[in-house]
């Protein structure tokens, strides 16, 4: 198989790694914010009571405790190997609990949230645009640039514009959360739909949005592949229609858009940040509100690397098993 | 399909590829044709075009004419009494902070729409500088640029920006946000154009340049980029759009100026003080439908351009 391509694309990952954690570290270093500083301010503005001098022996001890008294270069490899072994350290914010419990806690809800909106909207967007071009009528053409509206709105937005009509003036849904307020999680029937059921606005918001993007691109395959010459010979063989629109037209259509499903799986990923964040979903972007909003910059660093690395891991993945859909690209053809 | 609408991250569909190409600008009869005809039957055949351009002379008529008819100091909090539902001195009512939303609603398109447009313009000047020089000299220039190109769209444009925003968040205004999203916002016009000189770069008249004794700068000023010129302004549109996701999508986390009234940030207050519970929907809904407005709008644009503006496109059609 293609083992250059795999290795290009893990030294790419390596690299994206690297980077992003340098950035992570780097970037509040030279713009003067001090995370500690900060929040113990904050903290003894709102307690009231802390003398200056208190404060600057806490910021000390605290200081060393993160290691922040080492030399830059010192700080920096720890901070690399910690990266390495995926230490994010404590939360600021929530002090003694550490960023991984955190996002530990979110991971599921947004990994739930948008990997089965994804293929929902993928499944059924290619199917919609592939649709499309093989029966031309008048659904299908009033389909199509409603779509297009959609395609061009971002996530969140149709979000609030669900929240707005759905659940805020039909009430049929509820506006927020990822369970009723006064139900405890557990592993009933019950809690599922209350989950399933909160989940609906959300996964509705990212699959109009996304469903659209998915139909267009598909169409513009289907458009290239129905005008090919097999298409035609499949017909002269007395195919069914059925069969044509699957096994040829589909089959060879939808390769370019698992390509795109991977880089989509990254992009929704922060599409789903704002829709967490519009929903008050308790995933992943939520955590990050939270953690921008209480300058808990080992939490942001945490998910920003969590996210980078999830998008890597995507991209590594789809490279592996491309070659397994496509047999062109297996047999090294141009 | 590697390009994209940057930051949001959705693809950008590969243009609708209808077999009603086959009559283009420039080709045979073309040139005899009026502009004003060939202009209509561009716009016959890509209705997205003339749609898109609608919208967005819309939304900057209002931007623009509604500074010089509506006082926009009204868009400052406490400048009138909050929480007023629309009346005849407020006509979009006013929000928990009292500002007066048909204010904010006006100063945030004219804000948020000048951060899109410096950030993009920065951001296709600086790649295509880059995607010209790669594409052109090749060779370890090339090999540089794609390199960071690649290790950069890797990742979503909005969570290194999250990064950014997060560790000088205080510090920002409008402006400095527009410069923090240019930071990132010249990775697809690279990309892009790049693409495009690979292929120009062996076409006849480029070699004639060369055997002329044409220096490879003077080629690429005086050859390429007037060629690539109609498609450098669909770059430029493309970015404008993306840069106004990334803009809107930062300031809708509260990443954003605290005490201006860009859109994205009435999004950001809008949360923040439920209006939802609250039922203040005279807030939520003209921002919001602004909002789309200003996205449909580029969308449809950048998606009629598209024929216009890619030379492969009508290379194909000959």
């Amino acid at each position: 198989m293609d083992l250059s391509r795999i290795i290009k694309r893990l030294v790419l990952t390596a690299f994206v790694f690297f980077g992003a954690a340098t950035l992570n570290f780097f970037l509040p270093r030279f713009s003067g914010g001090d995370p500690i500083a900060e929040r113990l301010a904050q903290l003894g503005d709102s307690g009231g009571t802390m003398s200056a001098d208190a404060l600057s022996a806490m910021i000390a001890s605290y200081n060393e405790r993160f290691g922040l008294d080492l030399p830059i270069w010192e700080q920096y490899l720890n901070y690399l190997w910690d990266m390495m072994r995926l230490d994010f350290g404590y939360s600021i914010a929530y002090f003694p609990t550490r960023v991984w419990t955190l996002i530990g806690q979110a991971l599921p809800w947004t990994i739930g949230l948008m990997i089965t909106t994804t293929l929902i909207a993928f499944l059924a967007g290619s199917f919609l645009g592939a649709f499309a071009v093989w029966r031309k009528n008048a659904m299908t053409g009033t389909l199509m640039p409603l779509m297009m509206v959609f395609a061009a709105v971002p996530f969140y937005l149709v979000g609030l514009l669900l929240i707005f009509f759905l659940g805020y003036q039909l009430r049929w849904f509820p506006t927020g959360g990822g369970f009723s307020p006064l139900v405890l999680p557990s592993w009933e029937l019950d809690f599922a739909f209350n989950v399933l059921y909160h989940a609906c606005l959300p996964a509705a918001s990212i699959v109009l949005s996304s469903i659209g993007i998915w139909a267009l691109a598909m169409r513009g395959m289907m458009v290239t592949v129905a005008g090919q010459d097999y298409m035609t010979f499949a017909r002269a063989r007395g195919l069914s229609d059925r069969r044509m629109f699957f096994s040829y037209g589909i089959r060879n259509a939808i390769l370019p858009q698992v390509t795109t499903l991977g880089l989509a799986l990254g992009q929704v990923v922060t599409g789903a940040i704002l829709v967490e964040i519009v929903f008050s979903y308790p995933g992943l972007g939520n955590l990050l509100l939270q953690a921008v909003r209480g300058a808990d910059y080992f939490t942001v660093y945490g998910i920003v690397m969590i996210l980078v690395l999830t998008i890597c891991f995507v991209t590594l993945v789809l490279d592996l098993i491309y070659p397994l859909l496509d047999p062109r690209v297996r047999q090294g053809a141009p | 399909m590697t390009k994209g609408h940057a930051s949001t991250g959705k693809p950008i569909p590969a243009s609708p590829k209808s077999e009603d190409h086959i009559i283009v600008l420039g080709t045979t009869p073309a040139h005899e044709r009026q502009f004003m005809d060939r202009l209509l039957s561009y716009c016959r055949r890509n209705p997205a075009f003339p749609i898109g351009l609608a919208l967005l002379c819309f939304l900057v008529t209002f931007a623009g004419f509604g500074r010089l008819l509506w006082p926009v100091e009204l868009a400052q909090p406490l400048s009138a009494t909050p929480y007023l539902p629309p009346n005849a001195q407020n006509p979009f009512g006013t929000d928990t902070q009292g500002r007066d939303v048909l204010a904010v609603t006006i100063a945030g398109t004219w804000l948020t729409m000048r951060t899109g447009i410096i950030a993009a313009a920065l951001g296709t000047v600086l790649g295509s500088a880059l995607g010209f020089a790669s594409g052109y000299f090749g060779g370890w220039v090339d090999n540089v640029v794609n390199w960071i190109v690649d290790v950069l769209l890797t990742v979503p444009a909005i969570l290194i920006l999250v990064v950014i925003a997060a560790s000088i968040q205080g510090q920002l205004s409008s402006l400095s946000m527009a410069f923090i999203i240019s930071l990132l916002a010249w990775r697809r016009p690279t990309r892009q154009v790049r693409s495009q000189v690979l292929v120009m770069r062996n076409m006849g008249y480029v070699d004639t340049a060369r055997l002329s004794g044409m220096s490879g700068f003077e080629i690429i000023v005086r050859e390429l980029v007037p060629n690539l010129l109609p498609y450098l302004v669909a770059v430029f549109v493309l970015a404008v759009s993306a840069s106004i996701l990334a803009a809107v999508g930062l300031q809708a986390m509260g990443l954003g100026p605290q005490n201006e009234p860009t859109l994205g940030m009435t999004v950001y207050w809008m949360m923040y003080y439920s209006a939802f519970l609250q039922g203040l929907w005279w807030w939520i809904v003209p921002p919001v439908f602004v909002i789309i407005l200003l996205f449909v709008g580029f969308y449809m644009l950048s998606s009629g351009l598209d024929e216009f503006a890619n030379p492969r496109l009508r290379q194909d059609i000959r």
